[in-house]
């Protein structure tokens, strides 16, 4: 089922629009996640312009795009971040399970829209406490130990860690820490989780470990990562989505995007000639 | 070309003497005051300092017993009122406030910590002496928490404005409110600091005397309440030293060590219980 998640999902391969695209895609998958004409501005800087796009089920998608495309901004208007810059405003709707997050009480969205960060951001507890950390403010029932035990071996972590569970998050490595945050943000149980170039900071190593983990997720959750690294978005992704000067050029499932891309903005990116 | 260099090889090796110098004479001017200390005091004191009251004047012997109970009360009542205030105030300046307001607040707190510790006494004297006619413990603790509330706020803010934002956006993506992101990660990642912050604030209003002399007054005797005058330990090296008394003097070296002792233990003590905690690392 991993191996040809593509399949059934026939996109408009003619459409170049970005938008155009998505509502071909709208019909034809199940949709987490839909956002429609959302125009994004820092003050008066206007920095996405009328992005339109869905967010497949149990499904990788990629946002890529040179460095200030936007890509970021996008990612963080999913669980409403943005709005811990004040001069941010955002028009246009962002749907999760078809009801508008913006309207929405932001506590309970950002638990069902999870978020792993550019560099890992241990709390400065404990690796249990570390994951424990969302089910307890959440009030989640349950055995606490289980769920983090879960929670670690689905971030592919419990192996490494299991013997030492009550020493700081500090001792463990960076490509460690970053794994114990994805963990972290599973402990919730979320139904979307978002990856703001989460191998920015890592080793090769690490960064192989991450994009593997990637691919296991999927079962588990909907996952949506912004990354700079083409390489990265082919091997992970099954759709992607090309940003450019905070527009949508194209968004289409990812073997399609990188064989034969519908606007020569894209094959220009994708072939190294900028960015 | 020569001389040149010549030249500035001498300005070199003078001013790396120089600091040199600065660096060692800072260094022990501080060791000679905690060495003098430490010998007057530590051929002064005895156990009948440490546990007997003033002998009446004249009489040889006693101790202030009653003004280390009294400096610890004074130390205890002061926190009570500081602590919160300057704390609570810190949070609200780091992360509630506009940045207008934190800056008049700020500039506030700096004028209070500037304000000299003898007026705060005059305050604390109108402000509580008078209303409740008569000297008390209350309104020396009340003297000394007005000066600690400017550095605990302003170390409070500081340190909070340190913890990385990241993990403030950490905890806030798991569904964290504001009160809680704050409670359960930002303050948590910043309380060393701020402890130390208080401590340093606890051991300098530890040893003032001119905001107690007519707050809690002193007293020869065990003090019979909150609301009564008690002694404490910076107001009895203040009156002892400047006696004619040879003993009194021996016992104001005594009290010196003790209050040093007192500061001492309870760096010691909030040391230990920060060594627990895990510390964000500097990045």
């Amino acid at each position: 089922m991993q191996s040809s998640p593509n399949q059934g999902l026939s996109v408009n391969v003619a459409a170049t629009a970005g938008a155009a695209a998505t509502k071909e895609n709208i019909a034809a998958l199940s949709l987490r996640m839909k956002i429609s004409k959302v125009n994004f501005y820092y003050g008066s800087k206007q920095i996405l312009f009328d992005i339109s796009m869905g967010v497949a089920d149990k499904r990788v998608t990629a946002l890529i795009g040179p460095s200030g495309c936007g890509k970021s901004t996008l990612l963080r208007t999913l669980n409403r971040m943005h709005e811990t810059v004040a001069t941010s405003r955002l028009e246009g709707e962002i749907l999760l399970d078809q009801q508008n997050i913006l309207v929405q009480d932001v506590t309970s969205l950002r638990r069902r829209v999870g978020m792993v960060f550019q560099r890992p951001n241990p709390f400065p507890k404990s690796i249990f406490d570390n994951v424990a950390y969302g089910p307890r403010i959440n009030g989640m029932k349950g055995p606490i130990g289980e769920t983090v035990e879960k929670s670690l071996r689905h971030a592919a972590l419990w192996e490494e860690v299991k013997d030492q569970l009550h020493k700081s998050a500090y001792d463990l490595s960076g490509g460690q820490q970053q794994r114990l945050c994805i963990a972290r943000a599973l402990a919730v149980e979320p139904e979307v989780l978002l990856l703001d170039e989460p191998c920015s900071a890592l080793d090769p190593i690490s960064t192989a470990k991450i994009e593997e983990l990637l691919v296991e997720l999927k079962n588990l959750t909907t996952i949506v990562i912004v990354t700079h690294n083409m390489q990265q978005a082919a091997r992970v992704s099954d759709f992607t989505a090309f940003l450019l000067t905070g527009q949508m050029i194209e968004f289409n499932p990812t073997p399609h995007l990188f064989t034969t891309p519908g606007d020569p903005r894209t094959e220009a990116y994708i072939t190294g000639r900028f960015g | 070309m020569n001389a040149r260099l010549r030249w500035r090889k001498f300005v070199s090796n003078f001013m790396l003497t120089m600091t040199g110098v600065c660096a060692f004479v800072s260094v022990a001017v501080l060791f000679l005051i905690l060495g003098y200390l430490l010998f007057n005091g530590g051929t002064s004191i005895n156990w009948a300092f440490l546990t007997q009251l003033p002998k009446p004047v004249g009489e040889e012997g006693g101790g202030m017993a009653n003004a280390i109970v009294g400096s610890a009360k004074l130390l205890l009542g002061a926190s009570l009122l500081g602590v919160p205030i300057g704390f609570l105030g810190g949070i609200y300046l780091a992360e509630f406030s506009g940045a207008k307001v934190a800056s008049v607040v700020r500039y506030a707190a700096d004028l209070l910590n500037g304000v000299p510790s003898i007026v705060i006494g005059i305050f604390a004297f109108s402000m509580v002496v008078r209303p409740f006619k008569g000297f008390s413990a209350l309104a020396g603790a009340f003297a000394l928490g007005l000066m600690m509330i400017p550095i605990t706020l302003r170390s409070t803010e500081e340190f909070l404005n340190g913890v990385p934002r990241m993990l403030r956006e950490g905890a806030m993506a798991l569904g964290a409110s504001k009160w809680k992101t704050i409670a359960t990660v930002i303050v948590p990642a910043a309380y060393r600091g701020i402890l130390t912050a208080i401590l340093l604030a606890l051991a300098r209003v530890a040893g003032e005397a001119a905001p107690l002399l007519f707050t809690s007054f002193g007293n020869r005797f065990w003090s019979q309440g909150w609301t009564q005058p008690t002694a404490a330990l910076p107001e009895m090296i203040f009156r002892y030293a400047g006696s004619a008394y040879e003993d009194w003097h021996r016992q104001a070296w005594a009290a010196g060590l003790v209050l040093l002792g007192l500061i001492l233990i309870i760096n010691i003590l909030a040391r230990t219980i920060l060594s627990r905690g895990i510390a964000v690392p500097r990045s």
